[in-house]
């Protein structure tokens, strides 16, 4: 038994989790073209996911905040994006790519744009009075989300959004019998480029070098005299601004978006990092892609589970691995 | 221990709010203000049960509306299965009872000894979870619509209590003793007992040990008391009697759906009251219960008009639209939470103590 967990150990742990999961699912499905298709599904899905948990997980790293509001971020990125789409339906509708694209990168700098500004807001008007005092962090950032709630119901309204999507992400590949979403690549892809940024920032700048070493023993960091207060604002901000992002994407996978998006988010989200273990990217990813594989394998072999299924992934991982599968903080 | 003037002024308001619930029938005598007096006892009970939890052991639970919902739900369940009768009223609470019982053992023991952040994020999942559940299963809980039963006879408005000689119903200072109010008072009997029983917990040694878990859990461990022994049980306990609060609030509002027993909404709500009112007293609840549900039903009538008379400034009239009425909590919660975290009853307490 040893023997086997340190071979699984060299071949990548934890990280074979996906792997298996997929494995299984081959092999209980049976048709490699639904499998293909619910894979790719997955793998965008959590893709996304990552792009909103990420955010998350770093700002609870860094700085011991965890911010129960963070899917007003998802939210209120979904419907700005969707607004803009919809100011430009004209570009998108035209022929031409360029303006249809131009359109759809405007929405999610739009978005992200927003995700900075809310953030800066959120880290030193709201947050910022209640560092290392839990119990008030929980309710205040509780009483600032119920309050970005009703600020998107006040100005979008109840009723759902349909957002518009560029032609050009329209449609399906069908390679052989195997039917490809593209909009999923396009959301798979960004993710990945994402976390590949992510991960240079942090493991190949000076910035990321006094992020790490900030998660690791804060103290140390200030007694360098470096200002750490400052790294705390640009993180949070950017965690902000990837979850406005991740909110962007999702509605237009969703298509149509509701202002209950953020609470049905939130879970999730929740559910991505303490599966992940908090503080740490790759640990995010890997939650994100478990249990968006998870949630599109289950919701293929038995539609009733698919509801419960995150919660029972959850509670097996915790059960195995108490603090998440790749915890950064101790 | 000398009265200050600020336990003085919160003794007599405690007073005086017991006085009105307790003659609410015979001092407001419509139908919508009973239905205020009665949610006001049940929302103070849930609260003060609440409050146990993150007032007095600083545990964060966002599972206490899902424990409300269960009573709630067993009590249904039972009452629309079995027909109206205390046997099949019983049978629910005590199932309700044991749900949660088991539910919340479970949760105690996986993750409460984990930080408390953690444990916040896991009863949110789990309470989802369970709305989820609520609305799937529609053959038993009737999904979206809920389910409609009825309740033991003594309860049904067309009961006579007392009949005078020509059989009608017999009237004390004009209310008539009618099955309504007889329903009224067993609300807040039940709601009372269980509020002295939290009361006297919290005084006893248990409860010491529980604020001793709050203040510094480090110690309290190295003293030799079990913190997650008692994390769990006090969970047990705050579960349980909200689960008991949920069977009684079915018993009165002869109807149970999501939103009236499982809405996260709900859990919003227990939030704001616990905080307005002051988290670690249990006079706290009350005034927290009152104050919340009072606003509940009469703010948004005075919304309206506001933004009736506001009509034509943008934005302004939206957001003070009735439906809005969160919001403006929101904002007066993370104000009470930055510049009186103690609440309104924590503060007042303090008042005078200083000098």
């Amino acid at each position: 038994m040893d023997k086997l967990s340190d071979t699984l150990g060299r071949f990548g742990g934890v990280y074979l989790l996906p792997v298996a999961l997929g494995a299984i699912a081959f092999v209980l499905i049976g048709a490699p073209s639904s499998w293909v298709t619910l894979t790719v599904a997955g793998l965008a899905m959590g893709m996304m996911l990552f792009l909103m948990a990420s955010g998350l997980s770093l700002v609870f790293g860094l700085m011991d905040v965890l911010n129960f509001g963070h899917s007003a971020f998802v939210s209120f990125g979904a419907f700005v994006a969707a607004s803009v789409l919809a100011g430009l339906s004209g570009w998108l509708d035209s022929s031409s790519a360029l303006l249809a694209s131009a359109a759809l990168a405007l929405a999610l700098l739009a978005a992200i744009a927003f995700g900075l500004a809310v953030g800066l807001f959120f880290e030193t008007v709201i947050i910022r009075p209640v560092y290392q005092d839990h119990l008030r962090q929980i309710l205040i950032t509780m009483g600032a989300l119920i309050v970005s709630e009703q600020v998107i119901l006040a100005v979008w309204g109840g009723t759902p959004i349909t957002v518009h999507r560029p032609s050009f992400l329209e449609g399906a590949w069908i390679i052989g019998d195997v039917s490809i979403e593209i909009y999923r690549l396009f959301a798979f892809t960004l993710g990945a480029c994402v976390f590949v940024g992510l991960m240079i920032l942090l493991n190949r700048t000076r910035i990321g070098l006094l992020i790490r070493a900030g998660v690791e023993n804060r103290e140390m960091v200030e007694a360098l005299g470096f200002k750490i207060n400052r790294l705390f604002i640009g993180v949070f901000m950017l965690g902000s601004a990837l979850a406005a992002l991740g909110g962007a994407m999702w509605a237009g996978y969703e298509t149509l978006i509701t202002p209950a998006l953020g609470g049905e988010m939130m879970i999730v989200v929740f559910i991505v990092v303490i599966i992940g273990g908090l503080g740490s990217i790759e640990g995010t990813l890997l939650g994100a892609i478990i249990v968006g594989l998870t949630a599109n394998y289950v919701g293929y072999l038995t539609p009733k589970l698919a509801l419960a299924s995150n919660m029972i992934l959850m509670m097996a991982i915790l059960m195995w691995r108490p603090s998440g599968l790749k915890p950064a903080v101790k | 221990m000398k009265q200050t003037f600020g336990t003085i002024a919160v003794k007599t308001t405690m007073l005086i709010i017991a006085a009105l619930l307790l003659f609410a029938p015979f001092l407001f005598q419509d139908i919508r203000a009973l239905e205020v007096a009665a949610r006001i006892c049940i929302f103070i009970v849930l609260v003060a049960s609440y409050d146990l939890l993150i007032g007095y052991t600083g545990i964060v639970s966002f599972a206490h509306t899902m424990f409300f919902g269960f009573g709630a739900y067993g009590a249904a369940i039972a009452l629309k299965q079995m027909g109206p009768g205390w046997d099949a009223l019983a049978l629910g609470t005590v199932a309700g009872v044991l749900v949660s019982l088991v539910v919340a053992a479970a949760i105690g023991l996986i993750s409460l000894r984990v930080k408390a952040i953690f444990f916040a994020m896991i009863t949110l999942a789990t309470a989802s979870v369970a709305l989820v559940l609520a609305s799937q299963l529609s053959q038993l809980t009737g999904g979206e619509d809920g389910i409609t039963y009825r309740t033991p006879d003594i309860f049904k408005t067309a009961t006579k209590l007392m009949v005078d000689d020509d059989g009608k119903v017999v009237r004390w200072f004009g209310v008539k003793l009618n099955g309504k109010l007889a329903a009224y008072y067993f609300v807040f009997a039940t709601s009372l007992t269980l509020f002295l029983v939290l009361l006297r917990i919290t005084v006893s040694p248990l409860g010491t040990v529980l604020k001793a878990i709050r203040e510094n859990e480090m110690r309290a461990e190295a003293m030799g008391y079990r913190v997650v022994a008692y994390r769990t049980f006090v969970f047990c306990l705050a579960a349980v009697v909200a689960s008991l609060a949920g069977s009684v609030y079915a018993v009165w509002l002869k109807y149970t759906g999501p939103d009236t027993a499982l809405s996260f909404n709900i859990m919003i709500d227990i939030l704001l009251m616990v905080v307005i009112g002051g988290m670690g007293t249990m006079w706290g609840a009350v005034v927290g219960a009152v104050l919340m549900v009072m606003a509940q039903y009469y703010l948004r009538d005075l919304m309206g008009a506001a933004s009736e008379a506001l009509h034509g400034i943008p934005l302004l009239p939206e957001l003070l639209a009735p439906d809005r009425w969160l919001f403006w909590l929101g904002i007066i919660f993370i104000l009470l939470v930055y510049f009186f975290p103690k609440g309104i009853v924590g503060t007042l307490m303090l008042k005078g103590a200083r000098t």
